[in-house]
């Protein structure tokens, strides 16, 4: 288990946004977050990644220290598990754990190279940003041509793309997005996803929290069903897209 | 044309002074959204440590290129630990609070150091003069035209401009050019999004407080050079320094420099130019003309226009 939240129960003030959450979360896999509007998915990655602060639960981080192969079977061992209630947002992302946050939020005063530069700012050695930016650029090419480009004059879609490439600057071991598709045209919303997939098959694990039910659950390996700060479902994604409720309620028919 | 280009001279070497402690407005408003009241009041203890230091080394007997750095690198340092304490007990535990209680908290504490430094035992309420280290005599004097009396500039006027120009100069180099400066900027644009960058924004917010303290204590010293050192200097300087900030655009630093230098000249031509009789209101009519160009821009003169995509 990579990460596994227990119990999670999350206030703004008087309003409770999530109550007793609990997900968990594999090594390598894409595990999708769906829920309605205001249901508290935005929350629970917030909370994740430090950003608020949970009135009860525990959140544990749990990757593993090292691979030995051995026999054609790859074993694992696996470190201290660490509660990361409490721990700061800049001390939970050097640990491996990068949010791309709902709406964007590039640095739109900044150049594109500034923001990707900020998202390896946890690195130290100049050729690990070099790499970093190679990397990044190969994934999304366009973000290449506009290096020296303002965030806030790119379009909706490219803005998506720095945001996801600023992410992965710092080789995140668990990525969470929050409704990447959010605003786009359905032909970049296919290349996101497409993009999703093949950061995953790099060996990065994904949390993707999506309206776009669909398409979520299509890439993904599992998925959970959240409504009004709870987890309602959760099951395989095929299953899930299968399931009459879901069906009814989030794909429409 | 001789007094025009004095009153100029004149304007730029108050102007510095003013844009240095607009810098620390500025830049800490770009962090937190913040207008620190208790800004001027640490420009005021930056004066009062130069105070401290100069009858010390004054009783040392040591000569004025040894005493200025260390009275210029003790208040910087002084006012650096003040607006890391100031920010660290009085507004850090107030951060998710609704903004007008950092507000009033900062007009708080400037009334706390205004009236500690009142106190006899720290420093008093007289006006005091520091001890004579630096004579201030022209150094520079320029024949303009073929008029009788050349355009004088003092070594404080050189001091000043320089002091100030070099603090520009290593402050952007530090913002625009070191990682820590674009961690700054990107606090300065949106402190949860910086935070999961892998940036400690509480260390960048520190840092952002004892820059802005370590200028306004530059500014101080130069003014307790040219002026006397009094516990409610801060005032007046303050709330220009803050309209300046204002002018320039809050939250742009380039904005800070031009609004601080515009103020500067202002008012001086004001009070060259104003008829004798009027020249009481030399500050008022600064003020007036700062309005008349805050209402053509609103957002200041370089202020943040731009259009965010959604
Ligand atoms: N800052 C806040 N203050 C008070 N209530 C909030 C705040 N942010 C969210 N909420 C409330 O918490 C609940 C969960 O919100 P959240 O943003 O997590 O939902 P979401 O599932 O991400 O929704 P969406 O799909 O619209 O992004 C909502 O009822 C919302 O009104
Ligand atoms: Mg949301």
């Amino acid at each position: 288990m990579l990460l596994s939240v227990n119990g999670l129960t999350v206030c703004y003030g008087v309003i409770t946004a999530l109550r007793e959450v609990s997900i968990e979360i594999d090594r390598g896999e894409i595990v999708a977050l769906i829920g309605a509007n205001g249901a508290g998915k935005t929350t629970l990655l917030r909370t994740i990644s430090g950003l608020l602060k949970p009135t009860g639960g525990e959140i544990s981080w749990c990757p593993p220290a090292a691979q030995v192969k051995s026999d054609a079977k790859t074993l694992e061992y696996f470190g201290a598990t660490k509660d990361l209630v409490g721990m700061r947002a800049d001390q939970i992302v050097r640990l491996g754990i990068s949010h791309v946050p709902e709406g964007r939020q590039v640095f739109a005063n900044l150049t594109v190279r500034d923001n990707l530069l900020l998202g390896a700012f946890t690195l130290r050695k100049r050729s690990d940003i070099e790499e970093g930016l190679e990397r990044c650029f190969g994934l999304f090419p366009v973000l290449a041509e506009r290096k020296n480009q303002r965030a806030g004059t790119l379009s909706g879609g490219e803005q998506q793309m720095l945001a996801i490439g600023r992410s992965l600057m710092g080789r995140p071991k668990l990525l969470l997005l929050d409704e990447p598709s959010l605003g786009l045209a359905p032909l970049i919303v296919r290349q996101i996803f497409q993009i999703i997939r093949e950061i995953n098959l790099h060996g990065t694990t994904i949390l993707l929290v999506e309206q776009n039910a669909h398409m979520a659950l299509t890439v993904a390996n599992r998925g959970y069903v959240m409504q009004t700060g709870r987890i309602i479902l959760s099951d395989k994604a095929a299953n899930l897209l299968e399931n009459a409720e879901v069906k009814k309620a989030y794909l429409g028919g | 044309m001789h007094d025009f280009l004095q009153q100029l001279v004149n304007g730029l070497s108050v102007g510095a002074v003013y844009a240095l402690i607009a810098l620390g407005y500025t830049m800490v408003y770009g962090v937190l959204r913040l207008i620190n009241f208790a800004h001027g009041d640490v420009y005021m203890v930056g004066a009062v440590i130069a105070y401290e230091l100069a009858v010390k080394l004054a009783g040392l007997n040591s000569p004025v290129w040894v005493a200025l750095p260390i009275i210029f690198l003790g208040a910087m340092v002084g006012c650096g630990a003040l607006g890391f304490t100031i920010e660290y007990l009085c507004y850090r535990p107030l951060r998710h609070r609704p903004r007008l209680v950092s507000l009033i908290t900062a007009i708080g504490v400037s009334l706390l150091l205004e009236n500690l430094f009142q106190n006899r035992r720290i420093f008093g309420a007289t006006p005091r003069n520091l001890p004579e280290l630096l004579v201030i005599r022209p150094v520079l004097s320029i024949a303009v035209g073929a008029s009788h009396s050349p355009v004088i500039v003092t070594n404080l006027d050189l001091i000043s401009m320089g002091l100030c120009i070099a603090m520009m100069l290593g402050l952007s180099w530090f913002v625009l050019k070191t990682k820590m400066g674009l961690a700054l900027r990107a606090v300065s644009f949106r402190v949860d999004t910086a935070s999961l960058m892998g940036i400690n924004t509480n260390r960048v917010i520190s840092m952002t407080f004892v820059l802005g303290s370590a200028l306004a204590a530059v500014a101080g010293v130069v003014d307790a050079m040219r002026y006397q050192v009094d516990p409610l200097m801060g005032l007046i300087p303050g709330i220009k320094a803050f309209v300046a900030a204002v002018l320039g655009g809050i939250g742009s630093i380039p904005g800070a420099l031009l609004g601080g230098f515009l103020m500067g000249l202002v008012e001086t031509l004001l009070k060259g130019y104003l008829p004798a009789q009027y020249n009481n209101y030399s500050n008022a009519a600064a003020f007036v003309v700062l309005i008349l160009i805050l209402l053509v821009r609103p957002s200041g003169l370089l202020g943040k226009t731009t259009v965010e995509k959604v």
